[in-house]
């Protein structure tokens, strides 16, 4: 993502500033997803089609190339094409289009567009558009997830993993004769090889992972070799000869942890943001399997916590998914943000990571946030439990919970 | 032809037949005959004075016949043959005059105004083939009449002949009536027959004497007449059926050995028609019948060497009609093309008719059949603790395997430089797993002692295997733990896979152990370090949670034999005097089997058999199943159909829970079946959650994270949710609620969500498995 204007400054944005920006990649889309939130408004281009009727009663439709500014209702992101949706109803009146009427705008690479912050840039939009705005970008890494009869083809790239592609295959098993088991697994690899030089573009040398339990993965790359030299394809013999072999426990796609954390990537790809999100993941189970009293996660327990202002100076962290801040509404997203902003007065560390990324998925499954305290504080969770009968009232335990606070 | 060929080919009722017909000719004589007859009779008479008694008026009319009416001629003739020289038996009628005959036929064919232009239908006018022409027979000696020597026989009166006439007439109608049905096909003959028959009534005069021998005939030419039908039905049947009456006709006519008009001399008219007669070779006579097509002219024949336009005809209808029938049921009035297609797909299905179910009560077949008893057992410890060596060796001693193939194995493994792998590749048949020595997938094999059949599951010891292990030990009764021994090698086996398999075989249900101490021939047979493994093990076992008598320990070696199946030859191993190995196995009870549940079977591995395309194995974890029975394979929902199956190798009617069945599928595609899948019953399915609460005895913390769900084969991404509960380990009462996190060795209720819906139901056993450990074993609730 780039600035339209040359002159534009990131320290120059403040309050009711429009921020134009022009996306260039597929990335870049993602990261507008996370800046556009409910009740911003958007000025881009857009194709609408437009009908009038003549005085006779004869209509006529067209359609009509135009700038339209629409305040913002909800967003669609379709992270495969990596395509931006935004609805909203038009507020500033043109030729075409009235006050009020609605359209989507398809935000497209290249286009620019301009974005009017509601409730002006807090800190975590800052944040966001300040990582957007960041030319300084690592590659995007290839990993293949792999078990016997199974391929997790991924890109992992700063900010989400995608899933390209999945492959599946039935390895005879041990009834068979040996040959069938052999030639199960040469066709499976073949298959996995095949899609994975499909689903990626190699065509700029790229960092890649090959990850399984067992000899799986050492025997794909062997094989990739061997490919090569049959095929006498040069690109393909620096790709197996690039790939880096890992071990995982299993094929699934979360084995990523795993791999993320295994010395032979951390090595490569230290300071890579999914590989610290993932340090700091562990980090915080580490913590929580001592059960000392410093890790906590949910949002009742932290919130408590940051407010006592545990999280603070001297390791103090606060883990919280940017899905938090993507499509809730007004005043929960201030709070997340009083709390980020709070943790970061006390000299903690607040990470905002993806959700997108396998960090970001076993935050969620954590509820999204987590901290780690400076001190100890054991019942966090104690009146938790006595809420319980009004919250169960109030709906779901996390709604119910952030309205209280 | 030669004339014994044709006197043997003679048929002498034909004969008599044709012979009736000389009779008739003499009420053929036109009037001016009639009278120059009388009066060259007369004369003859006259001229012969006193001899005259001794020839007969029709011997006279004969030879006048003969002679044209030369009175002297017939005179010297009939002083020759029958006054002057001795008695000899003349010849009244040999030959009768070719012209005669033609005249005869010529009349017949008038007085049958039949059409006769298809006899000669395929004949081009005037070039009548040779083979189509015949030569006349002459009739073999009609010598009827004038048997026995006697030149007179007794005459009858016009009255009697008229009534023999008639009577013969009506019979002959009678006759006919019957023939009805082959009639259109015998036209020709029957009405020659009628024709003849016609011209026999009024016979009188001089030939009236032979009239008897007709008239005895006509009684014998009964079933004659009724046989022709019959005579001719041969050619019916060898004849395509599609060919025409006129074809048959001529066919009778052309094979008939009757004379045939072809013989006589054709008059101007027919030559004019016919075209010149050709000398012919003589027809063949009756018994050449078959041959009759072949003698037809290149053209005709090859007309008929291929089925007749007819026969195409039908043919095609029949199919046409069958296909129709087919395809209407099918159809059920389906007209767009989809529906067709989907109705072919369906025929195809119908093909292999369903596979019937014989309706057996399988349980009490089971009860009734004494066979042995069944059980299996996995065989687990630490990577390298010597399992599959283990396995190959008892499998060698109790000649499952024999000596050769361990040599030809051995012979292998040295030339890799792993000749201690030999017994191991017993089992470890796979290329990669003899390349790196290395079991990686469970192996199955069998033997048989006095009582039991045994199924060993060889599990992998190497901890990225661990699912695999996992999915023999959920197919096994009871489990042998293999330790090594060796200095530092039991060590660090117990903080590794000898832990962690203990754990897992202990949630997987398995209750009885065998521990085998193996290569203990390493460490010179020592007692103290056998008894030091024992009580160490043992301890830690109890807490896992098998009780101490369920739990034996048997030193053995593996490599050598000593203690599986004999007792070690080792002097210093003469301190252990316990049961072997295999006695300990004979000794432990297979656990009981929910034979009574609904059935329930983890597919652990798919294939291809001459059976079936799609064969699956594994055991039935319960329930009962027979050939024929309709199968539900969750998580995809298909049916299937069970064609036959296999135990123990062996082709069975039914299998039992605890059985390692082989059932060979049909009805159902090859995506639908996939290895750790479910088999059951489709009237009581199993059920496919992506979320499901597990009472979890963690070994680990557990917290909400990623895991991987196993059961059996089946393994699955997904992650603890949420946890509800911590429980008492005894009473299972709630201790706290939502706790935040569970500690190793308690006992939590968590939620689990999965990515994906999988076949599960509740008192299942579950592991969950998190960045390669295993963290928690538990009951589905």
């Amino acid at each position: 993502m780039r600035f339209v204007s040359k002159n534009q400054r990131l320290e120059a944005i403040d309050g009711e500033t429009g921020v134009a920006l022009l996306p260039v990649e597929p990335e870049d889309m993602w990261h507008a997803h996370n800046l556009i939130a409910i009740s911003d408004t958007i000025k881009a281009h857009a194709v609408r089609k437009v009908t009038q009727t003549s005085s006779t009663g004869s209509t006529m439709s067209e359609r009509v190339h135009t700038d339209l500014t629409i305040r913002v209702t909800s967003t669609f992101f379709d992270p495969a094409a990596s395509s931006l949706h935004v609805s909203g109803t038009v507020v500033r009146e043109n030729a075409w289009v009235n006050i009020g009427q609605y359209h989507t705008l398809d935000l497209e690479l290249n286009r620019p567009f301009t974005i009017w912050k509601s409730n002006g840039w807090d800190s975590v939009a800052m944040q966001t558009l300040a990582e957007a705005v960041n030319d300084d970008k690592p590659d995007t890494v290839v990993a293949v997830v792999m078990h016997e009869g199974l391929a997790n083809i991924c890109l992992i790239t700063d900010f989400r993993t995608v899933i390209k592609q999945r492959v599946e295959s039935n390895i005879p098993k041990k009834r068979s004769q040996a040959q069938d088991t052999a030639g199960g697994m040469t066709a499976f690899y073949e298959k996995t090889l095949s899609t994975l030089l499909r689903a990626v573009d190699f065509s700029n040398s790229r960092p890649m992972l090959l990850a399984s339990p067992g000899f799986v993965a050492q025997d794909f790359r062997a094989y990739m070799q061997s490919e090569g030299a049959k095929r006498a394809d040069k690109r393909l013999q620096r790709i197996a000869k690039d790939a880096v072999v890992v071990h995982s426990s299993t094929g699934y796609v979360h084995s990523l942890n795993e791999i993320l954390k295994s010395p032979e990537v951390q090595a490569t790809m230290r300071d890579k943001k999914f590989t610290t999100e993932t340090a700091l993941m562990d980090q915080f189970y580490e913590r929580l399997r001592k059960d000392d009293g410093r890790a906590w996660y949910g949002a009742k327990p932290v919130a408590k916590a940051v407010e006592e202002g545990a999280v603070g100076r001297g390791g103090g962290v606060l883990l919280i998914n940017n899905s938090f801040f993507r499509s809730l509404d007004i005043p929960t997203r201030k709070k997340y943000v009083a709390l980020v902003d709070r943790v970061k007065d006390d000299g903690g560390e607040a990470k905002v990571l993806s959700s997108d990324h396998e960090s970001g998925q076993r935050l969620d499954g954590l509820g999204g946030i987590a901290a780690i305290l400076t001190y100890p504080i054991y019942d966090l969770d104690e009146d938790e439990e006595e809420d319980d009968g009004e919250e169960e009232g109030g709906g779901s335990a996390d709604g119910g919970g952030a309205a209280v606070i | 032809m030669s004339r014994h060929q044709e006197v043997r080919n003679l048929d002498y009722k034909d004969v008599l037949d044709d012979y009736d017909g000389y009779s008739e000719e003499e009420d053929e004589l036109s009037p001016e005959d009639r009278a120059l007859m009388t009066q060259g009779t007369i004369t003859v008479q006259t001229a012969l004075g006193v001899e005259a008694a001794k020839v007969s008026v029709a011997q006279i009319e004969e030879s006048l016949w003969h002679y044209y009416y030369d009175t002297d001629k017939v005179v010297e003739y009939l002083i020759k043959k029958f006054i002057n020289p001795p008695q000899k038996t003349a010849k009244p009628a040999p030959n009768p005059s070719s012209k005669y005959t033609f005249l005869k036929r010529i009349h017949i064919a008038s007085a049958a105004p039949r059409d006769f232009s298809h006899l000669f239908k395929d004949l081009p006018w005037g070039n009548i083939p040779k083979d189509r022409e015949t030569i006349f027979i002459p009739p073999l000696l009609p010598r009827m009449g004038l048997l026995g020597g006697s030149g007179s026989p007794p005459k009858m009166s016009k009255l009697q002949q008229l009534a023999a006439a008639r009577k013969k007439k009506a019979e002959e109608r009678a006759a006919q009536q019957k023939l009805e049905q082959t009639r259109t096909k015998m036209t020709q003959l029957s009405v020659e027959e009628q024709d003849r028959q016609k011209e026999n009534a009024p016979s009188d005069g001089p030939f009236g004497k032979r009239l008897k021998t007709s008239e005895s005939t006509a009684e014998g030419r009964k079933p004659l007449t009724t046989a022709e039908p019959g005579r001719s039905e041969p050619s019916s049947q060898s004849t395509p059926t599609a060919l025409e009456n006129s074809q048959h006709a001529k066919a009778a006519t052309a094979d008939s050995p009757k004379p045939t008009p072809e013989k006589a001399q054709p008059s101007a008219f027919a030559q004019v028609l016919f075209g010149p007669p050709l000398a012919s070779p003589k027809r063949k006579l009756q018994d050449v019948f078959p041959l009759t097509y072949t003698d037809l002219s290149p053209s005709v024949l090859e007309a008929f060497s291929r089925p007749s336009p007819d026969d195409v005809v039908y043919a095609a209808q029949a199919k046409a009609g069958k296909k129709t029938a087919v395809t209407q049921t099918k159809k059920k009035g389906a007209s767009s093309l989809d529906a067709v297609a989907s109705d072919v797909k369906g025929l195809k299905i119908e093909d292999a008719p369903l596979p019937k179910s014989r309706n057996l009560d399988v349980l009490s077949e089971f009860e009734r059949s004494k066979s042995k008893k069944a059980a299996s057992f996995v065989v687990v410890g630490h990577v390298d603790a010597g399992k599959s060596t283990m396995m190959g060796r008892l499998l060698l001693d109790l000649n499952v395997v024999d000596q050769r193939t361990v040599d030809k194995l051995r012979q292998e493994a040295t030339k890799i430089g792993k000749s201690s792998f030999a017994l191991a590749w017993v089992l470890d048949q796979r290329t990669e797993e003899r390349a790196r020595g290395v079991t990686i997938d469970i192996a199955t094999n069998r033997f048989e002692t006095d009582k039991t059949v045994f199924t060993i599951l060889d599990a992998p010891g190497h901890r990225d295997f661990i699912p695999n292990m996992i999915a023999g030990a959920s197919q096994a009764d009871f489990a042998i733990l293999v330790i090594d021994a060796g200095t530092g090698a039991f060590e660090s086996g117990l903080k590794g896979q000898t832990r962690e398999h203990s754990l897992l075989i202990r949630s997987m249900g398995v209750s009885r152990v065998i521990v085998a101490i193996n290569k203990l021939d390493t460490v010179g047979w020592s007692q103290e370090r056998f008894d030091e493994i024992k009580n160490q093990v043992s301890g830690f076992l109890s807490a896992t949670g098998f009780q101490q008598k369920n739990i034996t320990f048997v030193p053995v070696s593996g490599l050598h034999g000593d203690n599986l199946v004999r007792k070690s030859p080792d002097p210093t191993a003469s301190w252990y005097t316990g049961p072997s190995l295999v006695e300990e196995l004979e000794n432990s009870e297979p656990s009981a089997r929910a034979l009574a549940k609904p059935l329930r079977m983890t597919i652990s591995e798919v294939f291809r058999t001459p059976q079936s395309p799609i064969s699956i194995s594994g055991r039935i974890d319960a329930g009962s199943l027979q050939a024929g029975d309709p199968l539900l394979i969750q998580p995809s929902g298909e049916k299937a159909y069970l064609k036959s199956l296999q135990v123990d190798e062996e082709p069975v009617e039914w299998a039992v829970a605890g059985q390692n069945a082989v059932l060979h599928l049909t009805n159902i595609d090859q995506v639908h079946v996939r290895v750790g899948d479910i088999i059951c019953d489709p009237a009581k399915p199993i059920e496919c959650l992506d979320t499901f609460t597990l009472k979890a005895l963690a070994f680990d913390f557990l917290m909400p994270m990623q895991v991987d769900v196993h059961r059996g084969r089946l393994h699955a991404a997904g992650r603890i949710e949420s946890m509800t509960a911590l429980l008492d380990k005894v009473t299972g009462a709630v201790v706290k609620k939502k706790p935040k996190i569970a500690k190793p060795a308690t006992v939590a209720r968590v939620v689990v969500k999965l990515n994906s819906k999988v076949p599960l139901e509740a008192g299942q056993r579950v592991v969950l498995r998190s960045g390669g450990e295993t963290v928690a074993a538990g009951l589905l609730e």
